[in-house]
């Protein structure tokens, strides 16, 4: 190692120490570089902007307390992965590389995945940290008279709604449910559909039929008919809306990991596994499971962008989540009110919706490319 | 040939027999029941008592179930409560305009997808390419009941209010409040012009599947030796890709428009209710509010079953179609 080179790399570690993120951005790797130094510019203009709130919020209701955690933790975070990244130690190429560093290596070099994966951090971190970043509280009501229907101004970014609340702090606490929804529905589902779909084709059989019909059936209702008909039936409640969410969406992961599963058994491995005398448990989760896990993945990622759809749709209806708890479609909905009137009503929490299930979708786009090893370059 | 499709019709049996069953128990085992839309105040519980009786609801659930089946099979789907008539009435109102709207912006999203997607594999990797494959991204995020609204707000309310466009599209409903008094061409200009939104809405959030579907299609035709040849005939490239690439490019699609049409009706429900089109997809959303049993269950399972037919139907066009595949 010439001494020319750690120059460089001391050189590095200060730019590392004041902006983390930086040096990698400089040196060509932009989607980690902006991703760090976002996060910890971000998380530093929360620090210094909103002391007051971050002081407050020592102590302060559940989800002040875990904003507060999440600030630091990525402050922590952002800032020691930079540094260990710019001073690492050199661990030389081709040794040791699994088939999950040649995916990582391929999704890094498609750009608009990375810029999707970066909104969704960004998205995450910005939902977490809400309680410190929203302008006002989103149940907060101005003046009925004066304030309500007010345009983009600085006071209010986004404008006011019908209640002469703060669209832009309720859209920040919208995120949260769209979210969250979003991704414990979907974590039910993957994990159903996969273990489900990994048995239906191990088994064969009479188990197969029995499942894979059922499958049929599930997937022949318009997903939405079949959701509202249960909701509007049975009442709406967070947990009603995440569990039917969850419970309808399983069968696309199951057809999809069975007909991985019976290619996969057919393989020597496989067989090799059944010789060696092991359960059909262990074949299922230790052998099965892992090896169809890629198209999993990229459903899973691709479900939540539908997801979040779905629960924007029901909140629409006024089947989700129930007001004043902000939800992005419920926001929508007010906004069909006066359309003509207040177009910023409707238009910035749909465009967040967009943005959102874009994001996804270009990550889920990302991960297929690069977890079959079929279509890397 | 004809052993398939016997084969592929039998296998739909049991399938339309699980939606029925599915459909009942959802419905039934939930709490509340229809009388709640009779209940007004002062009413004893004597009253509610023989309602419950006279409507068959005083059975145990499994009877129930087997007397509406076996209901169903003679063709009777029991009596809409809030509508007061038959539910078979009810349905044979609404399902029209909603199979028009839904055939429209299948056509609209299919039309629209073939051609953006040929295009794209025709010039793959051009500027055009990759901004048209940004565009449809765009449009696929897109909750159609939003997209409706923005469709509104530009092309109806700004067109009309602020912009003072010459053409600007109706919001609301299937026809205007004068339609009867229209002569023929007006009114059929007036039809078109109440579903241009409502269909957009639709087939905009579907073209960006279709199209990247017929991409990736066309893009393995294109490559084929006999376009190869068509093209070293010396026949323009329009010829090559219209009349020889696009007819083999165009069978894997058609398992689309299976696969598209519950996504279809999920969407109506939207669009039916943010544009005021009277179709099922806003009747069932209303029945549920009122617990009108019959009615939910009855548009439940048409609109489960179209989506069976419809895949069978694609199944069928397909092995028909494409002259590699054998069932046999």
């Amino acid at each position: 190692m010439s001494d020319g080179f750690l120059v460089a790399r001391r050189r590095w570690r200060v730019v590392s120490a004041a902006l983390p993120g930086l040096p990698q951005l400089l040196t060509g790797r932009w989607g980690t570089g902006w991703t760090v130094l976002l996060t910890w510019l971000g998380c530093l203009w929360v620090l210094t902007a909103r002391y007051e709130r971050v002081i407050g919020a020592l102590g302060g209701a559940w989800d002040q307390s875990l904003a507060l955690v999440t600030l630091v933790v990525s402050l922590i975070v952002a800032w020691t992965w930079s540094w260990r990244d710019v001073s690492g130690s050199d661990r030389p190429l081709g040794i040791g590389v699994s088939q999950w560093d040649l995916a990582a290596r391929a999704f890094s070099k498609n750009h608009t995945a990375v810029a999707g994966l970066i909104v969704i951090i960004a998205l995450y971190l910005v939902a977490l940290l809400t309680p410190l970043l929203a302008p006002y509280d989103p149940a907060f009501q101005g003046n009925l008279i004066t304030e309500r229907y007010v345009g983009l101004s600085t006071v209010h970014p986004l404008g006011t709604d019908n209640y002469a609340r703060d669209v832009l702090s309720r859209l920040l606490y919208g995120a949260r449910i769209s979210l969250a929804i979003g991704f414990v529905a979907v974590s039910i589902s993957v994990t159903i559909g996969t273990l489900l779909g990994a048995v239906a084709g191990f088994m064969g059989g009479i188990v197969d039929g029995l499942i894979m019909r059922f499958v049929d059936i599930v997937i022949s209702f318009p997903r939405l008919v079949l959701l509202i008909t249960i909701i509007g039936l049975f009442g709406s409640s967070i947990f009603m809306i995440v569990a039917v969410l969850g419970l309808t969406l399983w069968p696309g992961t199951a057809r999809i990991v069975r007909g991985e599963v019976l290619s996969l058994r057919e393989r020597e491995f496989i067989q090799a596994a059944t010789v060696l005398g092991y359960s059909k448990r262990r074949i299922i989760l230790r052998h099965l499971i892992p090896n169809a896990l890629g198209p999993v993945i990229v459903a899973a990622t691709l479900g939540i962008g539908n997801t979040i759809v779905l629960e924007a749709g029901l909140s629409f209806l006024g089947l989700g989540v129930q007001p004043p708890t902000p939800s992005w479609g419920t926001m929508v909905a007010v906004g069909r009110d006066d359309l003509l009137g207040a177009w910023w009503l409707s238009t910035f929490p749909g465009l967040a919706i967009v943005f959102t299930v874009l994001a996804f979708n270009l990550v889920g786009d990302g991960l297929r490319d690069a977890l079959d090893p079929r279509l890397r370059t | 040939m004809t052993r398939y499709i016997i084969r592929r019709l039998l296998s739909a049996i049991p399938l339309v027999l699980g939606i029925a069953t599915i459909v009942f128990f959802a419905v039934n085992l939930a709490p509340g029941d229809p009388t709640l839309y009779f209940l007004s105040p002062g009413m004893t519980q004597d009253v509610i008592e023989q309602m419950r009786i006279n409507f068959g609801l005083d059975q145990p659930v499994h009877v129930r179930y087997l007397r509406w089946l076996g209901a169903m099979l003679t063709g009777d789907f029991g009596h809409s409560i809030s509508h007061s008539r038959p539910v078979l009435e009810v349905l044979v109102d609404f399902l029209p305009n909603t199979l028009i709207l839904s055939a429209c912006a299948l056509f609209v999203a299919f039309l629209f997808g073939i051609i953006i997607g040929t295009i794209q594999a025709v010039r793959q990797y051009s500027i055009m390419d990759s901004a048209m494959s940004v565009v449809l991204l765009f449009f696929y995020s897109m909750p159609s009941f939003w997209l409706a609204l923005m469709l509104i707000l530009t092309l109806s309310l700004f067109a009309r209010n602020v912009w003072d466009l010459p053409i600007w599209f109706p919001a609301s409903g299937i026809v205007s409040v004068d339609y009867d008094f229209l002569t023929f061409g007006e009114k059929v200009r007036d039809r078109v012009m109440h579903l241009v939104l409502p269909t957009l809405s639709l087939a905009l959030v579907l073209t960006a599947g279709i199209a990247r579907y017929m991409r990736g299609s066309m893009l393995e035709v294109i490559r084929q030796d006999y376009v190869r040849t068509a093209k070293a005939k010396g026949l323009s490239e329009a010829v090559v890709v219209f009349k020889h690439a696009l007819r083999n490019a165009l069978i894997p699609v058609i398992t689309l428009v299976g696969l598209y049409i519950p996504v279809l009706f999920s969407g109506t429900i939207f669009i039916e209710t943010i544009f005021a089109w009277p179709g099922m997809g806003r009747t069932i959303y209303d029945a549920i509010f009122i617990r009108d049993y019959p009615l939910v269950m009855a548009g439940t399972f048409f609109f489960a079953s179209m989506v069976v037919v419809a895949n069978l139907i694609a199944d069928v066009l397909y092995a028909v179609i494409d002259p590699r595949i054998r069932y046999e």
